[in-house]
């Protein structure tokens, strides 16, 4: 009779049934519709696993998704992987070509900062405040970096919160960017800046790293694995590191971080009332940082004659480059020969930035 | 009067819709470029006939650069 005892399927609870019903959502979300499948197929799958009862494959010191979600998380390893290859393949130049924007991609992380203070004001602690508020700047890897110091248990769910509203962009950006605009000022044409040399895009990994580590050392394992990518990138000489960083490392660490994640969302965590406030607040904060980055381009409009199309302001959210595509297809809309693409480019790659800074002050203040 | 096509953003062409000799109107959209996995359309200046093509499918371009040339 032991035998039966230690068949899982007389353990299954009504709870472990609903999260099933979770993963596979998100797994036809993943596999159907691709949103985001790279990471929420894993993600639905670690799900699925979490929640198959007595497999002990998240026991401490035993399991194996446990020894990925430790040495790769807990450690730190893996987010700040992911920056190295997404350092790699980012190309500055739009964003050094036109540094003003740089205050567009500042001002949208006034949604994190806002929905942290809603979020305590909900009766989260600081540091489950800020975990949530960072989902604002819909970057998957700064909110699982900033959760697996701050809120562990939040982990899954802010993940999976960050990871589908930078699915959702082209849902949630374009009609608050609609509001906030005119017909006139999404037909405004911008001004190329200037062309920036090899030799300037060589020396901005290092003088930003420099600048942003001193400034905010609890930002480092993140930032300095970012420049350092792009170092790769930007020397031409590291082609075989550069290409391993974007393409076989990223894709290898992507498997663990999202097969991990899942796996933090047993049904004990995440069915909770708390999670729903997580979704709405980091919506909440998602909106506001894109309706922030928007009203400050107007704002900047009324100081200059070189006018910014206020689309522009709604790319300043940390959603690279599906931010920066929206406002192209918007762009396009009004004046189908308006190209703002690689204008939006550069307040995207500041939003990355700004979020990263946003998580290291978090850290710094918190713990 | 010779025109330029120019790309309007860098990367990479996808599309060329039109052929040495073809004529074409203003705004007819004359290339495809594919940009951070987005396709642009890239539209004629002006009306005449195409005189020259200077790319071709898959070639990366940079802004700017011209792509054709219409009379």
């Amino acid at each position: 009779m032991a035998i039966f005892e230690h068949m899982g399927i007389f353990a299954v609870t009504v709870e472990m049934v609903i999260m099933w019903l979770i993963s596979l959502t998100l797994l036809y979300l993943a596999i159907s519709k691709k949103y985001e499948p790279l990471l929420l197929l894993p993600i639905g799958f670690g799900i699925l696993l979490a929640n198959l009862p007595l497999t002990q494959l998240m026991q401490p010191d035993e399991g194996l998704i446990w020894r990925f979600y430790h040495y790769g998380i807990e450690w730190e390893v893996i987010p700040p992987l992911i920056f190295l290859g997404l350092g790699a393949l980012t190309d500055f130049g739009p964003l050094l070509s036109q540094p003003r924007l740089i205050f567009l991609g500042a001002a949208a992380q006034a949604g994190v900062y806002v929905t942290f203070f809603t979020a305590t004001s909900f009766g989260f602690t600081l540091e489950e405040a800020a975990t949530i508020g960072i989902i604002g700047g819909a970057d998957g890897p700064t909110t699982i970096f900033l959760a697996a110091k701050l809120a562990p248990h939040l982990l899954g769910a802010c993940a999976v919160a960050a990871y589908s509203y930078m699915a959702l962009v082209p849902i949630i950006q374009p009609p608050i960017m609609r509001l906030l605009t005119t017909e006139n000022e999404r037909r405004i044409k911008m001004k190329k800046g200037r062309k920036i040399g090899a030799r300037e895009k060589l020396f901005f990994p290092i003088v930003a790293s420099i600048v942003i580590i001193l400034l905010v050392p609890a930002s480092a394992p993140l930032i300095s694995m970012f420049m350092l990518g792009n170092l790769f990138r930007e020397s031409k000489v590291v082609e075989r590191l550069t290409d391993a960083a974007q393409n076989a490392l990223m894709n290898i660490v992507t498997i663990f971080l999202g097969l991990s994640v899942g796996a933090t969302m047993n049904a004990e965590n995440f069915l909770r009332t708390e999670v729903i406030f997580i979704f709405f607040l980091g919506l909440f904060a998602f909106m506001i940082g894109t309706a922030t980055g928007v009203i400050l381009a107007k704002i900047m409009n009324l100081f200059t004659s070189n006018k910014i199309n206020p689309l522009v302001g709604g790319a300043g959210v940390s959603a690279v480059p599906m931010a920066a595509r929206v406002v192209q297809r918007m762009g396009a809309e009004a004046d189908k020969k308006n190209h703002l693409l690689m204008f939006a480019m550069g307040p995207n790659i500041a939003g990355v930035i700004g979020t990263v800074i946003a998580a290291g002050i978090f850290l710094t203040l918190l713990k | 009067m010779a025109q330029e096509v120019q790309a309007a953003l860098s990367g990479n062409i996808w599309k060329v819709l039109v052929e040495v000799g073809d004529t074409v109107e203003e705004d007819d959209e004359v290339f495809v470029v594919e940009a951070l996995k987005m396709e642009i359309a890239i539209y004629a200046p002006c009306d005449g006939t195409v005189s020259e093509i200077r790319v071709k499918k898959g070639d990366a371009v940079e802004e700017d650069d011209v792509l054709a040339v219409i009379e």
